[in-house]
């Protein structure tokens, strides 16, 4: 796994898949990291990517309609695949098994590959000659191609891009990711402006991203 | 050490905003104007660490091997690879790229 290659231990590493578990906040964790950011604008980065799973959270407790006592335990599984397939399900008890099954196998799965993937970077040495740093950029990119719909997630995406690499020498490590993040409202601030000055009531294209 | 706070930090924030999902009322979080920035955040975010991964060396901005591995995968996305296949792709064209002396 790319996080072994960029300086976190074994533990460290088993402990983000145990305790994270949401895949593009731990490759984001880990990158911030490996560029030398502060644990805390790293930390900042990876939560923005997962407050997405809230959303998931919000759909799958009206479907699942689990008992509150459940839902702590629960909550941890609430991720994109299992959004995805629990969605597909058309009762609610296939619903909840649909969920709970995906949970666990994914759980179990992401563990043991991370376990895996850290032993076989420690084992292989220098990542970087087996191009293993470019891991990271790819998974980021086979994330987001799917969410570039409409031209709105373009302008962001691009406008993401532009202050990302344009703020990169000027400001300390994992803070032009953040900024970067500005890119969101900063569209849609003037999506609305440019909606109220034309009047006309373009119908909200509000896609969500649970169709992924 | 530094690590292990960054670690803590993310898995804290990361468990809160799923839970959030599940215990909050349905009305805070489904205005839409919420809706629509929790759906573009994670664009700008995954776009611009893409970007920096790809292009950065610490606080210089370099064209390497890497560039050739992520337009690999770039193609690949673009036929509908598969997700291991895409990530496979940039980081077999990145090391033979590397191993050539690019």
């Amino acid at each position: 796994m790319t996080s072994a290659g960029s300086g976190l231990t074994l533990l460290q590493t088993c402990a983000l898949s145990l305790l994270v578990f949401t895949g593009a906040s731990q490759f984001a964790l880990v990158g911030a990291l490996a560029a030398g950011g502060s644990p805390l604008t790293a930390a900042a980065g990876a939560f923005f990517l997962g407050v997405r799973n809230a959303f998931y959270g919000l759909r799958l407790s009206q479907l699942l309609a689990l008992p509150r006592a459940v839902r702590p335990f629960a909550a941890q599984w609430v991720i994109d695949e299992t959004t995805a397939v629990a969605l597909a399900q058309p009762t609610r008890r296939s619903t909840r098994i649909g969920f709970a099954v995906t949970g666990l196998s994914l759980y179990v799965l992401w563990n043991l590959t991370t376990l895996l993937g850290a032993l076989g970077a420690k084992a292989i040495g220098d990542t970087d000659a087996w191009g293993l740093d470019a891991a990271g950029p790819a998974v980021f990119l086979a994330l987001l191609a799917p969410m570039l719909k409409t031209a709105t997630e373009r302008a962001v995406a691009g406008l993401a891009v532009l202050l990302g690499l344009g703020l990169l020498p000027v400001l300390p490590a994992g803070v032009p990711v953040l900024v970067a993040a500005l890119a969101a409202p900063a569209v849609l601030f003037l999506e609305g402006r440019r909606r109220h000055t034309s009047r006309n009531d373009a119908h909200e294209n509000d896609a969500p991203e649970e169709a992924r | 050490m530094n690590t292990w706070i960054a670690i803590g930090a993310t898995a804290l924030g990361c468990y809160a905003v799923k839970l959030a999902g599940l215990l909050v009322p349905a009305g805070a979080l489904e205005r839409p104007l919420v809706r629509r920035l929790s759906a573009l955040l994670p664009v700008a975010l995954l776009a611009a660490l893409t970007a920096q991964q790809t292009f950065a060396d610490g606080h210089a901005l370099v064209l390497d091997a890497r560039v050739a591995g992520l337009a690999a995968a770039a193609l690949a996305l673009l036929l509908r690879a598969p997700f291991l296949l895409v990530v496979a792709a940039a980081v077999v064209v990145t090391a033979g790229v590397r191993a050539m002396g690019g």
